[in-house]
This record gives C-alpha cells, sequence and structure tokens, in this order.
C-alpha cells in the first residue's frame, strides 16, 4: 500500500500519468527503477533534464553549464539512485543561487529592514512595463506594515495612465500613505517630495514606485539615475535598496533587464512575480549566477497577502522534472 | 546579443568550411546552433526541435551557391522557413456588423489596456465609430487607465465604476453602442491567468455575451516557454482569432510568437512597438524571424551576397585561385563586385565575427579607392604579372594614381600575401571573397 502510494499519490497521478505517457521506457522500466532506486545518469536522463530545464526558462547555457558539471559528477558514480540525482542537481542549481557560504539552502532571502537611524530606509522599485511593479509595491507596504513599520509610498510613476490612481488605491487597502503629485509631473520631484515628508513623519520606510521602462531605452534609463540622485540629497544613502521586478512568465530577455537596470542603478535584489501561474522563472537562475542579486520576494497572486519569502530549495525543486521529485 | 550569436555561428561555420553542399554530417553542428538561437529566443522547446527537423530535411542535398558558405546558407533556410510559417496565416482584422465587436483577452501585464487604446485609435482613422467597454473590475484603476487612454485618442468609454459584474458591463455596453450607432466595440478585460478558473469563467461568459468577431489574445513578446501553454489553454476557452504580440520595442527577440503560431495555429494580427498611441503595426513575418534569428544580418549577407555576385564570375575566380593565376585585373573585379553589395563596413559587420573587430573601428567607405587608383594606374601586363613591376614601374604608377611609392609598395606585398593566403585556401576548395587588410585607424 505504501509503495503505491508512493508511486501513485493521488495528487501527483495526472501529472505522473502523463509522465509515463511520454516516457519512452515506459511502465515497467520506470517501476522496476523505482524497485531498485537506481538510475543510471545516460543521455536519455540529461536529456529529459534538458528539456524540463529549457521548459522552466532556465536558459540553454545555463542548463548546459548545469548538466556538464552533472555529466562530469556521472563519471565518478555513473549509477545514483533518486535522491543522490536529486541532491547533485540541487547542489549544481542551488549553487548558482545561492554564493553566499554562511546562508542555509532552506533560508528565505527575505529582506530585512534593519533597525532604524532616524531616517527612513528608501526602496526604490524598477522594472519594464507590465511586470508588477505597483502591486508588489502595494504586497510589500502591507508585509511591511505588518511588520510593525510605519510605510510610506511615492508615486513616482507619473507616465502610464492611472499610474498614480492605481497606487493610491493600493495605499488605501493598505492602510498607508501615498505622496503624490499629478499624472505628468516629473518623478525625481515626486521621489524628493516623499523623502521629505518621510523624513517630517518619520517614516521607517519608504517605497518609491517608478514607471515601466523597456531596459533598452536609453533617456527612461538614465531617468532613473536622476530619481536616484534626487533622492540621495534628502537622504544620503538612499535609496538604500533598488529591487528590480520580473515577471515570473517572462524568457530569456529578463536576464538583459536585469543586467541594463543593474547598469544604472545598481540593482540590489529581484522580485519575482506571477509565480502563481504555470511560468517557472527559470532566468533567474542566470541572473543569481551572473549579477549577485538576489531574490527578495515572489509573487503569487492579486491580493495584498499575496507576497512570500524566496526559498531557493524550493524553488529549484519546482524547476526541476517530476519524475526526479522525493518522495511525495 | 547580437555578436554573441554570430560568434556561435562562425564556430559552426567552422565545421561546414569546405564543403560544397550540405549533408548530414556538416549539418549537424549548424543546427544546433540553430536550436540555440531559437531557444535563446524563447520559442517553445518542442516547436524549437521540431523546427530544426524540418530545416535539415528541407536542406539536405540543396547545392551550395560558391559564394557563400554552406552555414550561411542553412541560416538563410532557416530564415525562409521561419517567414513561411509565420507568414502563411497573417491576416486582416474582421470588422463585420454594426457594430464590429473585438474582445482583448491575456495575462496580467501583456498590455491589453494600451492595445485596446491604440486599436481604438486606428479603428476611428478607419471610419469606424469605436467605443471602449472597460470591464477591467480587478486591478485597482483600471477603468480610470481605459478613461484615461480614451480621453487621449478621442474615443468614448463606456465604464461603470464599482461595479464587479464583468458580463453585465459588456453587454450594457453592446446595448449603448448598438442604441447609438457605435461602428465597433473594444471590450477591455482584466488580466488572468490561464489556471484561474474563475476568472476563465468569467471571460467566457463575457464572450458570450458580446459575440466579437475577433477575439485577440494580448501577449508579451517577452515571454519565455509558458506562452505555449498559455496560449493553448485561452484558445481552448476562447478560440481567439488572433494574437497581438505587444512591447515589441524592446530587446526580447519574441520566440513566444513562434511557438504560439505554431502551436495553436492563430495569426499574429498586431505588434505593439511603443506606449505612445500610434505605435501599433500589423505584423510583418519576415521582420519576425529576422529578429528571432538575431536581426537577421547573416540572413541579409547571404541575399546581399546573392544579388550582388555573379555566380559564373565567383566560379571563373575560383578556377583561378584555383591554378594560382589570380592577378591584380581579378582583384580589382572583385573589389567592384564587393561595392556593389554596398557599404564596407556595414557588409563587413555581417561577416559572422567580424562585428566584434569593427566595433570602435573607422572604416572609410572610400577604403577602396586608393587600392582602385593605383590599379588602374598599370598598364594590363603590370596587372597580369604584378612581378614584372621595377622601381621605375612604381614610380610611375604612384604618379598616375596620385598615391605615393610606398603606398604602391604596400599593395603588391599585400597581394603577394594574399595570393599566397588564397592558394592555401583554394587548395581546401573554398572559394572566398578576398579579404584585406582594411586602412581603418582605432576610434
Amino acid at each position: 500500500m505504501g509503495f503505491f502510494n508512493r508511486l501513485f499519490g493521488s495528487e501527483k497521478k495526472a501529472s505522473l500519468d502523463q509522465g509515463l505517457a511520454k516516457s519512452k521506457q515506459g511502465v515497467m522500466e520506470r517501476i522496476s527503477r523505482v524497485f531498485t532506486g537506481k538510475r543510471r545518469i545516460d543521455d536519455d536522463l540529461l536529456e529529459d533534464l534538458e528539456e524540463a530545464l529549457i521548459l522552466s526558462d532556465v536558459g540553454v547555457d545555463t542548463t548546459e553549464a548545469i548538466l556538464g558539471r552533472l555529466r562530469k559528477r556521472a563519471t565518478w558514480e555513473a549509477f545514483v539512485d533518486q535522491s543522490e540525482l536529486m541532491t547533485m542537481l540541487r547542489e549544481e542549481v542551488l549553487g548558482l543561487i545561492t554564493k553566499d557560504e554562511d546562508r542555509a539552502w532552506t533560508d528565505s532571502t527575505a529582506y530585512r529592514v534593519p533597525p532604524s537611524d532616524g531616517q527612513p530606509h528608501v526602496i526604490m522599485i524598477v522594472g519594464v512595463n507590465g511586470v508588477g511593479k505597483t502591486t508588489s509595491i502595494a504586497k510589500l507596504a502591507h508585509r511591511y506594515k505588518s511588520s510593525g513599520l510605519k510605510v510610506m509610498l511615492g508615486a513616482a510613476d507619473t507616465f502610464r495612465a492611472a499610474a498614480v490612481d492605481q497606487l493610491k488605491v493600493w495605499g488605501q487597502r493598505v492602510g498607508v500613505e501615498v505622496v503624490a503629485q499629478g499624472m505628468g509631473s516629473d518623478p525625481a520631484a515626486v521621489a524628493f517630495d516623499t523623502l521629505q515628508s518621510a523624513v517630517a513623519q518619520k517614516a521607517d520606510l519608504v517605497l518609491i514606485d517608478t514607471a515601466g521602462r523597456l531596459h533598452n531605452k536609453v533617456n527612461l534609463m538614465s531617468e532613473l539615475g536622476k530619481i536616484k540622485r534626487v533622492m540621495s540629497k534628502v537622504v544620503p544613502e538612499a535609496p538604500h535598496e533598488v529591487w528590480l521586478v520580473l515577471d515570473g512568465s517572462t524568457g530569456q530577455n529578463a536576464l538583459e533587464q536585469a543586467k541594463r537596470f543593474t547598469e544604472v542603478t545598481d540593482v540590489t535584489g529581484l522580485v519575482l512575480t506571477k509565480l502563481d501561474g504555470t511560468a517557472k522563472g527559470g532566468v533567474v537562475l542566470a541572473i543569481s549566477d551572473q549579477l549577485q542579486v538576489p531574490v527578495r520576494f515572489v509573487g503569487v497572486g492579486e491580493q495584498m497577502g499575496d507576497l512570500q519569502e524566496f526559498h531557493p530549495m524550493e524553488f529549484v525543486d519546482s524547476l526541476l522534472p517530476e519524475s526526479f521529485e522525493t518522495n511525495p | 546579443m547580437f555578436d554573441h550569436l554570430q560568434e556561435r555561428f562562425e564556430r559552426a561555420f567552422k565545421v561546414l568550411k569546405g564543403h560544397g553542399s550540405i549533408t548530414e554530417v556538416n549539418v549537424g553542428e549548424t543546427l544546433k546552433e540553430v536550436r540555440k538561437a531559437l531557444l535563446d529566443a524563447d520559442v517553445d522547446f518542442k516547436t524549437a526541435k521540431e523546427f530544426v527537423k524540418k530545416v535539415k530535411a528541407e536542406a539536405l542535398g540543396r547545392e551550395v551557391l560558391t559564394a557563400i558558405q554552406p552555414g550561411q546558407l542553412l541560416i538563410k533556410i532557416t530564415h525562409e522557413e521561419l517567414t513561411k510559417l509565420m507568414g502563411q496565416a497573417a491576416a486582416p482584422l474582421e470588422l463585420k456588423g454594426q457594430p464590429a465587436s473585438i474582445l482583448l483577452a491575456g495575462l496580467q501585464g501583456a498590455g491589453k489596456t494600451t492595445h485596446a487604446g491604440k486599436l481604438a485609435a486606428r479603428i476611428a482613422k478607419s471610419g469606424r465609430k469605436p467605443l471602449l467597454v472597460a470591464c477591467d473590475v480587478h486591478r485597482p484603476a483600471a477603468v480610470d487607465q481605459l478613461e484615461v487612454v480614451g480621453q487621449s485618442v478621442g474615443v468614448d468609454v463606456y465604464s461603470e465604476p464599482g461595479v464587479k459584474d464583468a458580463v453585465g458591463i459588456a453587454t450594457r455596453g453592446m446595448a449603448k453602442a448598438k442604441s447609438e450607432g457605435y461602428g465597433a466595440v473594444i471590450v477591455d478585460t482584466a488580466g488572468r491567468l490561464a489556471i484561474d478558473e474563475v476568472l476563465m469563467d468569467e471571460i467566457s461568459a463575457v464572450r458570450k455575451a458580446v459575440q466579437p468577431q475577433e477575439t485577440l489574445f494580448v501577449v508579451d513578446a517577452m515571454t519565455g516557454q509558458d506562452a505555449v501553454q498559455t496560449a493553448k489553454a485561452f484558445n481552448e476557452r476562447l478560440d481567439f482569432t488572433g494574437v497581438v504580440l505587444t512591447k515589441l520595442d524592446g530587446d526580447a527577440r519574441g520566440g513566444a510568437a513562434l511557438s504560439i503560431f505554431s502551436v495553436v495555429g492563430k495569426p499574429i494580427k498586431f505588434v505593439g512597438t511603443g506606449e505612445k498611441m500610434d505605435a501599433l503595426d500589423v505584423f510583418h513575418p519576415e521582420r519576425m524571424a529576422d529578429r528571432i534569428l538575431g536581426k537577421g544580418d547573416v540572413v541579409s549577407l547571404v541575399e546581399r551576397a546573392q544579388q550582388a555576385i555573379d555566380d559564373q564570375e565567383a566560379k571563373r575566380i575560383e578556377a583561378k585561385l584555383r591554378k594560382n593565376t589570380f592577378d591584380l585585373e581579378d582583384f580589382l573585379a572583385q573589389i567592384q563586385q564587393i561595392k556593389k553589395m554596398g557599404n564596407v563596413k556595414d557588409l563587413l559587420g555581417m561577416v559572422p565575427g567580424m562585428g566584434k573587430a569593427l566595433k570602435g573601428m573607422d572604416i572609410d567607405d572610400n577604403a577602396f579607392m586608393g587600392i582602385e587608383s593605383i590599379i588602374r594606374s598599370m598598364t594590363p601586363k603590370e596587372r597580369a604579372e604584378p612581378s614584372i613591376i621595377n622601381g621605375s614601374r612604381r614610380g610611375r604608377i604612384a604618379q598616375g594614381s596620385g598615391r605615393s611609392v610606398e603606398d604602391v609598395n604596400r599593395l603588391l606585398k599585400q597581394f603577394q600575401e594574399m595570393k599566397k593566403m588564397m592558394g592555401s585556401m583554394a587548395r581546401g576548395g573554398m572559394p572566398k571573397v578576398p579579404g584585406m587588410r582594411m586602412p581603418g585607424r582605432r576610434g
């Protein structure tokens, strides 16, 4: 009974069925594999893995790098059981995300606002159009407000139609103050105003919303630099953090986005949104690996509570094919 | 990104170098690179796999034009196939009835509301009076956004602030359009995930209520591998009539377009190219193919070479190279052909691997002028037998061409080196436009 539960655990059944249908080796092979618990690291296996990683938007180069290292290790140990293989894979993939030796893979990378030094802590939120910046800000405001901080929002997206209204609605729902000027006003001026009133009102945390901009638009990108500079006139270290919001369903272009935004604003963290759908967001592996920027939070819905901490281990498991999952 | 792709193609070409036609053996490495290029462009995994298979079948046995390398030809075939695939079903918007109706659907942040405004502006221009209907009852301020967008393009917006019943709003919007004589209705809806059953039910109901002629699936050009699943799911529920690809003014290569096309078989009707209300283009399959393959410069090089280089002439030169009788007269002819192909820097930039080498280099478009004038100042005999050019001949040539004797010496030396180099290449069987050191300076 235990055995069949393990093999055909109800919640896994549908996807397992699919997996079986796809499998070249067929049912018997797979069952025997479960019996012996060992699988040879062969080309078929690596191909399955390649497909799974690429389908998760990990990208060809990163996938090849991961599989290359796996292949090398496989020359030492040609037969591994599933959990060993899973461990190897996890190690390879996690190695890309977490470079920090002290941090356990099971730890979340949630950002803790440092204790107040009398000045507000400022986080500027940037990203291309439609990734979910404003919604993410609402969620962050909700989270940090719930943890006892006085939060203020700056509506520096003065470009997109009704963006200011959108943030104001959120501000009301969450119960935090939103500093705004009219549409079309200078975003740097809005950011400046926001920081000034945050200082006056002794806010702990300020989140600055910015207009979505495609990273290849030079003028819009340099505008971000300006917003940043202006803020430092009010609070010298501001913004303390710049977070890039990435749409979890974006493919390989996300890497380019991360590179370009980092060039202009020194991105210090990532927020990965829309992971409640079927997209996996695997491109952050390459981003974390190449740019050393941690994922801070993950967006999983449209409500203000739909923000989760990022757990590297869980994330990695979600990228890997289900036949590699450990016990259900 | 482009240089990167070129580097890889160049690597692939190395394998193909020196082969006259495309065979099973020499095609492998290049196709691997093609597949990689497709995956880097976010083309769906399976689509890329099948596509490469198809290109291979198409390419095998094709004779390679003497002037280009098999690898380059393969890229061209890939481009042709991509264009063919995406171009077959490109279709205009079907607007029938009074009012005609269009429903927009898609994920969050795809650009539906912006597209609604652009579409309204376009339809208004075509003579039908459009009405925008605000059925995004979920995202805060989405209705306000549509109001602002409508105002900016001078189009009326029907909305019911505070009402949460999207089907009701759609129905009443349609009724208003009918009774007030609008020519078209564009229904904007909330972004939704394909797996959100509640919201998918909602949009199905809206569709039933509106009975639109066109249901457009709006998708972000930057979408990754998930594009296929999402498009499939939306198509199953809505049987959409076309696709709008947005944010194409970014630098995403937009492989999602190809994936959606090949998986659900619905045409791409529009592409969004900016935040301004007129930034809407009809879809060009060929440009999309260019984009997916990395701007397609390799492709245009092949095309330009095909146009400019006379195959017979290339064969004649090849024969001369083989016999090592290539002379300055032939060199001059080659220069003429290269010049026919266009701007020198552009051209060199298109040669795989050269783009990088040329970065920051300032190449004079008249680079060939000095060389030409020197050769033209030679007698036919001198051109055929450069070895007879002695000191006094050099002086005369320099004077006749208005260059210095050193220039003449340099050219003769370069020509000798080039001939040596080409001799060895010709033995390898690869005909090639002669390479030469370009007079240029680092910028």
